[in-house]
C-alpha cells in the first residue's frame, strides 16, 4: 500500500504543481489572482479534442497548436480585460471570474455538457514494484519535471528571467532600474497561460472533458499556492506534493471517504494558514513592497 | 404629413389585428413544459422524447379534450440543474408563470426535482418526473396528498427498486462468475459516487449482498467529478475483489470504466453506470469500457413488449442514437397525459390526476401501474417487477451495447421465467478469467 500511496501522490502532486506554478508566477510578478487560469487549461483541452477527434490530426500536433493558440488567446484576454484594471486587485479578481464563467458557457454551448475524451499519447501501463502505472501518467510526471526545469532555466539563467524575478521582488525599484514592468507582466502572463495550456495538453488524455472541468483544479490550485505561499514557486511545488500525497493517503486509508480527499487537503491548507498565514514559503504581509 | 398619418394608421391596424390573433392561436393548444439540463445528454433525452410525442400526437390532430381537439405544444426549459438548483427552480417558475404551461415533464437530479416539485405543487400543476429516482419525491405524495397529488413518477423506478433490480442483476453476474471461475465466495467492492440518490443504494448493498452469499471487501466513495480514480482502483485490486458494484451517474462513471479497462483490473463491473447507458460511452472511454455492465432502460435489439421496437426504431431514425431513460417524456405525454386528459375530458389538473392515478398502461419499457403506501395512501410511484417495469441490464461487448438480463430470470417460485427478446449471455472479461480460473 505504501508504494501505491507514493506513486499516486507523485502523479497527483505533479499535476497540481504544473497548474499551481503558473498561477503563482503571475501573482508573484503582477499581483494578478487569475481565477481564469484553469479555464485556459479547459480551453486547451477542448482545442486538443477538437483537433484530434473532429479534424483527425495527430494528438501531438493538436497539443502544440493548443498551447500556442491558448497562449495567444490568454494574452489577448489579458490586454483587453486585465491590463486596464491591473492596479485594482478586486476588479481583476471579478474580471477573471467573469472570464472563466464566460469560457465555461462558450464551451457548454459549443460542445454541450457531454463527457468527452482524448486518446492517450502512450497507451497501456507498466508495473512499478507491483503498482500499475499508466504510461501516460509517467509522461505527465516526466513532462512536469522537464517543464519545471525549463522554467528554472528561464528564471535563473536568462535576462528575461532576471527581469521577472526583479519585478516579483519589488515592482517600483524594477521600474526605476529601467525594467518595463508592464511588458514583464504581460510576458509572465503569457508564460502562466502557456503553463496552464501545457497542463491541459498533458493531462487531458487522463481526464474526462466537460465544461465544468476547470473548477476542481482551480480549488486545488488555490489551495496549493496558499499552502505554499502566494507568489512562491518553491512553495507551490512543495504544496502541490503535500496535497497530492494527502489525497492519496485519504483514498487508501479511508476508502469510504475517498470523496473527502479534497476536503481534507483544503483543511490542511486552512490549518497551515491559521498557524502561518503567509504559507510555507510566502512573504509575511507588508505595508509596501 | 397626410401620407405619414395614413402609413402609421395602417401599421397600427395590422399590428392590432396580429396581436389580437395570437391569443386565438394559443387558445387551442395544450402547453407542456419540458424541463431538464438541456445542454447535457439527459436534457436532450427529455426534449427528444417530448418532441417525438408532440409530432405523433399532433399528426393525429391532437388530443380530444371534451368536444374539441387540441394540439400540444412543448416548451423547453433549461433547468441547469447540474450547476444550480436555484436555476432549476427559476426555470420551473418561468415555465408556469411566464410560459403558462398546463403540464410539466422532465427533471433529472433528485436534489433539483425535490425543489422543482414544490414550485409545481404551489401552482397545482401536474409534474411528471422523468429522471430522478429518490423515493422521497413520491413519499411526499403519501404524506401530504392534498398538496403533492399533482406529482407522478414516470421513469426511472425509485432507488429502492433500482437497488433491488441491481442486486438481482448483480446476483446473476455473481452466480455466473462463481460457476465459471470456480470461486468459493465472490468478493465485492462497492464503489458509489458521492450523491444524494446513492446513499440508500449503498446502505442496501451492505445489507443485501452478504445475505446473497457475497463478501464485501470495501466501500469506495469517489467524487462525482473525479478525474483520476487510479488510487481507488489500486486499492480495489489489492482488496482481491472479483466483482465491483458500481453506483455512478456522473462523469466519474467514464473515468472509472476507462481506467479500470486500461489497467485491466481483474474484476467485473456491474451495477449502475449512467454514462455507460449512452451510445457515446464507447468513445468517451476510448474503447476501454468493454465488459462494463449496467442497469438500463433501453437497448437496441431488446424488446420488452410490442411497443418497444416501434419506439426504438422511430427514435433511432429521428435522432441517430439510442434513447437515454430520460426520453421517458415520450411515455409521459403519449401514454400517461394524453389518455388521461381524454378520459377526464378536461385539462383541469384535479380531474386529470384522479384519472391518471388509477391508470394502468403499457409503455415501451413495460407496464406502468402506481402503488400505495402501507396505509393505502396513493404515492404515484411506479410498480416494479415481472409484468410491470423491471429495467434491463446491458453490457458493452465488442464496442456495442447488448442486453444481458433478464435472461431466464425467475422472480419467485411458481412464477414463469422472464427473458426479453434480444437478450444475449453475459461475458466475463478474459483477463478476469485468466486471473481466477482454476
Amino acid at each position: 500500500m505504501l508504494l501505491d500511496i507514493i506513486v499516486s501522490g507523485l502523479i497527483s502532486g505533479s499535476i497540481y504543481a504544473l497548474l499551481a506554478i503558473g498561477f503563482s508566477l503571475i501573482f508573484g510578478v503582477a499581483r494578478i489572482v487569475n481565477i481564469a487560469h484553469t479555464a485556459f487549461y479547459m480551453v486547451a483541452a477542448y482545442c486538443i479534442y477538437f483537433g484530434a477527434q473532429k479534424l483527425g490530426f495527430h494528438p501531438v500536433w493538436c497539443m502544440l497548436a493548443a498551447v500556442v493558440l491558448v497562449t495567444v488567446f490568454g494574452l489577448i484576454c489579458y490586454k483587453l480585460f486585465i491590463d486596464p484594471i491591473r492596479e485594482h486587485e478586486a476588479a481583476v479578481l471579478i474580471a477573471t471570474i467573469a472570464l472563466a464563467m464566460a469560457l465555461q458557457e462558450i464551451m457548454l454551448n459549443v460542445f454541450t455538457g457531454t463527457f468527452l475524451s482524448v486518446p492517450s499519447l502512450i497507451k497501456g501501463y507498466f508495473l512499478f514494484f507491483g503498482v500499475k502505472v499508466f504510461y501516460q501518467q509517467l509522461l505527465v510526471f516526466a513532462a512536469v519535471v522537464l517543464i519545471l526545469a525549463a522554467l528554472w532555466l528561464l528564471l535563473m539563467k536568462t535576462r528575461m528571467g532576471i527581469a521577472i524575478r526583479c519585478v516579483a521582488d519589488d515592482r517600483e525599484v524594477a521600474n526605476l532600474m529601467g525594467i518595463n514592468e508592464s511588458r514583464v507582466a504581460m510576458i509572465t502572463m503569457g508564460i502562466s497561460v502557456a503553463m496552464a495550456a501545457l497542463a491541459g495538453a498533458i493531462i487531458v488524455p487522463l481526464a474526462t472533458l466537460n465544461p465544468l472541468m476547470w473548477m476542481h483544479p482551480l480549488i486545488m490550485t488555490m489551495a496549493v499556492v496558499v499552502l505554499g505561499g502566494l507568489g512562491s514557486i518553491k512553495g507551490s511545488l512543495l504544496g502541490a506534493y503535500i496535497l497530492g500525497f494527502t489525497e492519496a493517503l485519504v483514498v487508501f486509508l479511508a476508502p469510504g471517504g475517498a470523496f473527502l480527499k479534497n476536503a481534507v487537503a483544503l483543511s490542511i491548507m486552512i490549518l497551515v494558514l491559521l498557524i502561518r498565514p503567509e504559507g510555507l514559503f510566502g512573504v509575511s504581509f507588508e505595508e509596501e513592497r | 404629413m397626410r401620407k405619414n398619418s395614413l402609413g402609421w394608421s395602417l401599421f397600427w391596424a395590422i399590428f392590432l389585428a396580429l396581436a389580437m390573433c395570437f391569443p386565438a392561436w394559443g387558445a387551442d393548444v395544450i402547453k407542456i413544459g419540458v424541463i431538464g439540463p438541456m445542454n447535457f445528454v439527459q436534457g436532450k433525452g427529455h426534449w427528444n422524447g417530448a418532441l417525438m410525442a408532440e409530432e405523433e400526437l399532433n399528426a393525429k390532430g391532437g388530443i380530444q379534450v371534451g368536444s374539441k381537439k387540441m394540439k400540444i405544444q412543448i416548451i423547453k426549459a433549461d433547468s441547469n440543474e447540474f450547476l444550480s438548483i436555484t436555476d432549476a427552480t427559476n426555470a420551473m417558475e418561468r415555465l408556469i408563470t411566464r410560459d403558462k404551461v398546463d403540464f410539466i415533464v422532465g427533471g433529472f437530479r433528485s436534489e433539483a426535482v425535490l425543489a422543482m416539485q414544490d414550485i409545481a405543487m404551489d401552482y397545482k400543476k401536474i409534474f411528471i418526473d422523468c429522471g430522478a429516482a429518490h423515493p422521497e419525491l413520491c413519499l411526499r405524495v403519501g404524506k401530504d396528498y392534498k398538496r403533492y397529488k399533482y406529482f407522478f413518477r414516470q421513469t426511472p423506478f425509485n432507488s429502492n427498486y433500482l437497488g433491488k433490480s441491481c442486486f438481482i442483476q448483480f446476483a446473476t453476474v455473481a452466480a455466473i462468475l462463481k460457476k465459471t471461475l470456480n470461486l468459493p465466495k465472490v468478493k465485492v467492492a462497492i464503489v458509489g459516487e458521492k450523491a444524494m440518490w446513492v446513499e440508500p443504494m449503498i446502505g442496501a448493498a451492505k445489507k443485501v449482498l452478504p445475505q446473497m452469499g457475497m463478501e464485501i471487501v470495501g466501500t469506495w466513495r469517489p467524487s462525482q467529478v473525479a478525474t483520476d480514480v487510479t488510487a481507488e482502483l489500486s486499492a480495489i485490486q489489492r482488496s482481491g475483489a472479483q466483482l465491483i458494484f458500481t453506483v455512478f451517474s456522473a462523469s466519474v462513471g467514464i473515468t472509472f470504466a476507462r481506467q479500470a479497462g486500461e489497467l485491466k483490473i481483474p474484476a467485473v463491473q456491474a451495477g449502475i453506470n449512467v454514462e455507460a447507458q449512452k451510445d457515446g460511452f464507447w468513445d468517451a472511454t476510448q474503447g476501454k469500457g468493454g465488459y462494463v455492465g449496467t442497469l438500463n432502460t433501453y437497448c437496441r435489439g431488446v424488446e420488452v413488449n410490442e411497443l418497444s421496437k416501434p419506439f426504438m426504431d422511430k427514435y433511432v431514425k429521428k435522432f441517430g442514437e439510442t434513447p437515454t431513460y430520460t426520453a421517458g417524456t415520450y411515455d409521459a405525454i403519449v401514454y400517461a397525459l394524453a389518455p388521461s386528459i381524454e378520459k377526464a375530458g378536461t385539462l383541469d389538473a384535479d380531474k386529470v390526476v384522479s384519472v391518471l392515478e388509477k391508470s394502468v398502461y403499457k409503455v415501451p419499457v413495460g407496464t406502468i401501474a402506481y402503488f400505495n403506501d402501507e396505509k393505502g395512501n396513493p404515492l404515484h410511484d411506479i410498480k416494479w417487477g415481472p409484468g410491470f417495469v423491471t429495467g434491463i441490464m446491458v453490457q458493452w461487448q465488442d464496442g456495442k451495447m447488448k442486453g444481458v438480463w433478464p435472461n431466464h430470470w425467475k422472480a419467485a417460485k411458481g412464477v414463469p421465467e422472464v427473458t426479453y427478446k434480444g437478450i444475449v449471455p453475459f461475458k466475463i472479461p478474459p483477463w478476469v478469467v485468466a486471473k481466477y480460473k482454476k
